[in-house]
């Protein structure tokens, strides 16, 4: 790695985990007062338990051999095959994907929001990194399903799209809070979560370029325009639909967006992350209303947003890919002359991941609700999480 | 003495306090609350879902005045706090058996 690509990741790396507590704020806004504190926490809780895993185990298992078809080894247990010689480039690839895989399980933490007891939560955390992201992460990166020719430039599958279908099987496990769902309790709090998840995104999808070059640049660019057409797309649909602009509509459009970007950043060109974006803004903004049609629980919308904008992102990899504007050597989209197999390795990859994270996710909290309970008390979640659980309230005079 | 207590729009507040100054009131108590009466709620909405937004926000007066005063101190804040729409409130007037101001330990009058 270069100088400048080592200046670039480094730099990544802080704004990637500046977004876990930019998630936590934009979760924590949309909760009711009363659980505004166990949703930061959820999510604080992510980057201090995961780099701690990764850096001892998860890196190794999850990258190490790149080439391994289904899961690396302990060779670089507590990364102690490393060393800081050479050009740095090894240790702040380590450093960049460990805040990726902080911030996934966070996700989860959305959909659980409000009835949780944060024991599970600090138990399902490893296990599901360790379970269903790594696995997942090795098979798209260097692994099976990557060596297929299915592209995720920063991580549609690996990440949104893994940690979406998570939430829902999370949520069909511990069940539909007591309370009535509530408007958020701070719509500006859940503003500058938005904001600093979109800064912070530029990190995760033009850091993934793991350089400082062309591909890096256009993927900065595909994520201010998708996050923007997103923006716009859901605030249009809402205008017409409901009757008037929102900001929960606007960030939930921008989120939308930058999720639907994230496979396809370092792939498509042009107006094609304007597409990208309008298309998962406007489709997510009916998305969300599957939990009602469906009767699941998805307290902040993670399925709605996560799984269907990842998911619609990183199929459209397969119309979109341009390899020769990056003069890359990845399959083209059908809109670039290529043929469907592309959109074919794309849905298969999207998939297994799928099957893998449901199941597994089902699992592993069905396991941890014949055990140590995954449900807060019924008083706990009338009265509130933060006092029952942490025993703060969010708001003193 | 008499206790007043009146429930009004909040933006209305600034004038009400006003002209009770006008009026020689020499202090109130502010709190804001919740509560509906004829005006009902409203709705809000949230990524396509409705919520029935039942309580509206008011602001509550109280204010302990000399019985001379009571209906005069009334006539100020239904003028001020009026304007005509529904939700404008109410008032209504409570007796106050004792009054005293803590800083002197004064009672009646002497502790308005």
């Amino acid at each position: 790695m270069d100088s400048a690509g080592l200046v670039w990741v480094l730099i990544s790396s802080a704004l990637v985990l500046f977004m876990t507590p930019g998630l936590a704020f934009f979760y924590g806004g949309m909760d009711r007062r009363r659980n505004v504190l166990n949703m930061l926490l959820m999510n604080f809780y992510c980057i201090l338990a995961v780099p701690v895993l990764w850096m001892v185990l998860g890196y190794s298992l999850a990258q190490v051999p790149f080439d391994n078809d289904f899961i690396g080894s302990f060779d670089s247990f507590l990364l102690s095959d490393i060393t800081a010689a050479g050009d740095g480039g090894t240790l702040a690839t380590i450093a960049f994907l460990g805040m990726f895989a902080a911030i996934t399980p966070a996700l989860i933490s959305g959909a659980v929001a409000g009835r949780m007891k944060f024991s599970a939560w600090a138990i399902f955390v490893p296990l599901w990194l360790f379970i269903v992201y790594v696995p997942v992460f090795k098979w798209v990166y260097g692994g099976w399903l990557g060596q297929r020719g299915s592209l995720d430039f920063a991580g549609g599958t690996a990440i949104h799209v893994n940690a979406g279908i998570a939430a829902l099987a999370a949520v069909l496990v511990l069940g539909k809070r007591r309370v009535d769902p509530a408007p958020p309790h701070s719509m500006p709090l859940v503003m500058i979560g938005t904001g600093i998840l979109w800064f912070g995104w530029f990190g995760f999808n033009a850091g993934s370029a793991l350089a400082a070059n062309g591909q890096a640049a256009q993927a900065f660019m595909n994520t201010f325009l998708a996050g923007a057409a997103a923006g716009l797309a859901w605030i249009l649909v809402e205008w017409m639909r409901d009757g008037r602009p929102s900001n929960l509509g606007a960030a939930s459009g921008i989120v939308a967006g930058l999720v639907a970007i994230t496979p396809a950043a370092g792939y498509v060109s042009g107006g094609a992350p304007l597409a990208i974006g309008a298309i998962a803004g406007a489709v997510c903004c009916y998305a969300v209303r599957l939990k009602t049609k469906l009767g699941y629980d998805d307290a902040l919308d993670v399925v709605g947003v996560h799984f269907v904008g990842g998911l619609v992102g990183s199929l459209l990899i397969g119309f979109f890919a341009n390899p020769s504007f990056f003069e890359g050597s990845f399959s083209e989209g059908i809109f670039y002359g290529g043929s469907a197999d592309l959109l074919i390795e794309q849905a298969l990859a999207n998939g297994v991941a799928i099957v893998w994270s449901f199941v597994l996710t089902w699992v592993i909290m069905k396991v941890l609700a014949a055990t140590v309970g995954v449900r807060a008390e019924e008083q706990a979640e009338l009265t509130g999480l933060d006092l029952a659980l942490h025993s703060e309230t969010a708001y003193h005079d | 003495m008499k206790l007043i207590t009146a429930i009004i729009k909040p933006f209305k507040l600034d004038e009400v306090k006003d002209a009770l100054k006008a009026a020689n009131v020499t202090g109130i108590t502010v709190t804001e609350v919740r509560g509906f009466g004829r005006q009902g709620g409203h709705v809000e909405t949230y990524r396509g879902a409705e919520y029935k937004v039942d309580f509206i926000p008011k602001v509550r007066l109280e204010l302990v005045v000399d019985d001379a005063v009571a209906d005069q101190v009334v006539e100020v804040i239904v003028k001020s706090a009026g304007t005509g729409k529904i939700g404008d409130g109410k008032v209504w007037i409570t007796e106050v058996s004792r009054v005293i101001r803590i800083r002197t330990g004064e009672e009646g009058r002497d502790a308005i």
